[in-house]
């Protein structure tokens, strides 16, 4: 009964101390984000201290970069499943090692959604009475409780299945499936619960005819199946070339394929839900016009609308062409996806929901300097978090960090 | 996370065998002790922070879970930390719903001249913040024949009202049957009471705004900065679910003058208003002027009907 916790503390404070530890690139990296994060402390303390106030909302426009960010990346988190679906489902070999990375991205993500929601509470000190049994909990009413739910969830889900992945083979055991396989197929359907219950938040209020519409949450899947899988094809080459990690270009090519069909698919929901808005042309369009064309003279997000499409219709266009076999090619074509989306299901879904007010009224809205300062501070996190998983998960999987005695960094093997 | 360093590979593993030695001690404990002072220099602004609550505060129980003995401390509690803060000591109390009562609002459109005598009587009423400034009541002026609200003019600054070609329209809570402020609420922080007014437990309130952004008529206000109320224009009659300051980061709203209605009285914005435009009442009591208003007039309308909020506010028109 002890050894195990031992040698599972053993683990755990191994892990820990080898986050400390790499060479210059890595320790420039991790200075560099750790400097950014405390920035984004710094900024977080000025707003816990003085309110809201510090940030670009208002009554007008209640939620922000925080939230825009928010949904943005429960997308990230929902996209690892893209990962773990050809793996499990169809027993895709090239991706098998890989879907762990994958894993480690989404409980990033998490962590990140979890950190954008606290900082727009107005009071995070009383973020207990969230907790059921303690607090007051709206469950099912609110579909704010479901997203506590299924986020909390999700990343518990992915933790347990990362963490006994690599536990085992640190301790150079076979894994056994019971205790992963039925919790990678729950994590699969999870994934795409965590999205759509997002998207519910917006499509449930029906004050907001922008978000009350039923399109919003095949878009939301559509859209994070291709910010997601395109995140990992660059996360996976910068592990091939700095953690020294076999990973073949097929895998690559296959997540490639997974961009390329999701990203038709989010285009085309894109262009239905463009036409129905405007062709009825009732009086319900008013946010889209401020968003696609301006309205009363407001027009602060036409070019960042404009930019979102233009990337996304060069990214599809390159996805469909052969051209983006070639690494460098699918690189850009990941990173205007990317940026794409973000603009376009962060700032260009939440925005314009408020915009104008139920009263009619047009007030814009744009991120404050410390508003902005807390956003980096939180994707800093994000990548720290991940790095040190990483940090972690790359050495475990090549066998270089284990428990086992007499292989991976035996004392001998370390004098060399 | 590179190999290629000699001596990257004992580094990357510090066997149980691996002891410290001097100069890593000495780096290790600089290197924290500059990660602890950076972090230390980077929540100084947490110095600011003034008006902290109290541990009671932070620990205070949900409304409706407070018993009667709990509620008269919690009572006595906020009566000092206003009179600390204000200098004057206030008459906080919690008025529950009165059997047999659901209230309506009945505000006459034909009437209403668009003086906002109303806002500015809720605010001085309500206790609500000067700095920056938060009205419970907003009036639109609509062109003459349309209801369409984005054709309305929030910011209207004439020499006088009314003007011609204009007709106005004040819109606060709606009080609706099916609020969904309150289905969206995480944490029940508001409710629905008996006699039909939602309200808001602002000691529970965790402020995400969902409340706000589900009101189809924008009735939520939200505390971005602390409020700020002159000291001698504090009104010391007020009740828990009304009109008693409100902190920092919480949402507040119209409550119909629940500290004035529950004890009999008319709320402000109707005693106000120069025209009698605005109309409140009991509906359940069949002789009251609400009820005789819901009965007879030919055409009243309830903003945004067709979202199925179903609103105890009625505007009706002089025929």
């Amino acid at each position: 009964m002890i050894q195990p916790v031992r040698n599972y503390l053993t683990f755990l404070a191994r892990c820990g101390r080898i986050a400390f530890v790499g060479d210059w690139r890595y320790y420039t990296w991790m200075g560099a984000l750790s400097i950014i994060c405390l920035l984004g402390l710094n900024a977080y303390a000025r707003q816990f201290a003085h309110g809201l106030i510090t940030t670009g909302m208002s009554d007008e426009v209640s939620w922000g970069v925080y939230i825009a960010n928010f949904t943005f990346l429960v997308g990230v988190a929902a996209a690892a499943v893209m990962m773990v679906i050809p793996v499990y489902v169809y027993d895709n070999e090239e991706l098998h090692d890989l879907v762990i990375f994958g894993e480690l991205l989404a409980v990033a993500a998490i962590l990140m959604c979890l950190a954008f929601v606290t900082v727009d509470l107005g009071r995070p000190d009383r973020f207990w009475h969230l907790i059921p049994g303690i607090g007051q909990f709206n469950f099912p009413a609110s579909m704010l409780s479901w997203d506590v739910i299924v986020l909390n969830g999700y990343l518990l889900l992915n933790l347990h299945i990362c963490g006994y992945l690599l536990y085992s083979r640190y301790m150079g055991r076979k894994p056994s499936k019971w205790f992963y396989i039925p919790f990678v197929f729950i994590a699969i359907f999870w994934a795409v619960s965590i999205h759509t219950v997002t998207a519910f938040l917006y499509v449930g209020l029906g004050g907001r005819p922008f978000w009350n519409s039923a399109i919003v949450g095949p878009r939301f899947l559509a859209s994070a199946f291709t910010a997601g899988p395109a995140l990992i094809i660059l996360a996976l080459q910068i592990i091939r070339r700095v953690a020294d990690y076999h990973i073949t270009d097929r895998a690559l090519l296959t997540l490639r394929s997974i961009v390329q069909v999701s990203m038709l698919i989010n285009v085309f929901l894109l262009a239905n839900e463009v036409f129905k808005e405007f062709y009825s042309g009732n009086l319900h369009v008013a946010s889209s016009k401020y968003l696609f064309i301006g309205l009363h003279g407001r027009h602060a997000l036409v070019p960042w609308i404009w930019t979102a499409i233009a990337f996304n219709l060069t990214a599809m266009v390159l996805l469909v062409l052969p051209v983006s076999r070639s690494l460098r090619w699918l690189n850009v074509t990941c990173a205007l996806a990317i940026t794409g989306i973000w603009i376009e299901k962060g700032m260009g879904l939440v925005v314009p929901g408020f915009i104008p007010t139920p009263l009619g009224e047009m007030i814009e809205y744009s991120p404050s300097l410390n508003e902005t300062l807390i956003c980096f501070g939180i994707w800093s996190f994000g990548l720290l978090c991940y790095t040190i998983f990483l940090r972690m998960a790359v050495p475990i999987l090549q066998g270089r960090l284990s428990g086992v005695i007499g292989s991976g960094f035996s004392p001998a093997h370390a004098k060399s | 996370m590179n190999s290629p360093k000699p001596n990257g590979n004992s580094n990357a593993n510090p066997g149980p065998g691996s002891g410290l030695n001097r100069r890593n001690f000495l780096r290790g404990s600089a290197v924290i002790a500059s990660g602890l002072a950076a972090l230390a220099a980077s929540l100084a602004p947490l110095r600011e922070l003034e008006d902290f609550g109290s541990i009671d505060q932070f620990l205070q129980k949900y409304y409706k879970e407070l018993t009667p003995e709990e509620m008269a401390k919690v009572l006595k509690r906020i009566e000092d930390e206003v009179e600390r803060e204000y200098g004057l000591r206030p008459h906080v109390r919690d008025l529950k719903p009165m059997a047999g009562v659901e209230y309506v609002y009945a505000l006459n459109l034909t009437r209403c001249i668009g003086c906002r005598k109303c806002v500015h009587a809720c605010v001085a009423e309500n206790n609500q913040s000067r700095t920056p400034e938060i009205q419970y009541i907003r009036v639109l002026r609509l062109p003459h024949g349309s209801l369409d609200l984005e054709k309305a003019e929030h910011n209207y600054s004439p020499e006088s009202v009314p003007e011609k070609g204009y007709f106005y329209m004040p819109v606060q809570c709606q009080q609706c049957k099916n609020p969904p402020c309150v289905k969206v609420c995480p944490v029940h922080a508001t409710w629905q009471e008996t006699d039909g007014i939602t309200v808001i437990d602002y000691n529970w309130c965790i402020g995400c705004r969902y409340c706000e952004a589900a009101c189809p008529y924008w009735a939520r206000r939200f505390n971005f900065a602390k409020p700020s109320i002159p000291k001698e224009r504090l009104n010391p009659n007020m009740s828990y679910l009304g009109n008693r300051p409100r902190s920092r980061g919480v949402m507040e709203k119209c409550h119909f003058c629940i500290q004035r209605t529950r004890a009999g009285r008319y709320p402000a914005c109707l005693e106000v208003c120069p025209v009698g435009a605005r109309k409140f009442g009991n509906v359940l009591d069949p002789n009251s002027e609400v009820a005789y208003i819901l009965h007879n007039k030919r055409v009243f309308i309830q903003l945004k009907e067709e979202l199925g909020t179903s609103p105890r506010f009625f505007y009706y028109f002089d025929v």
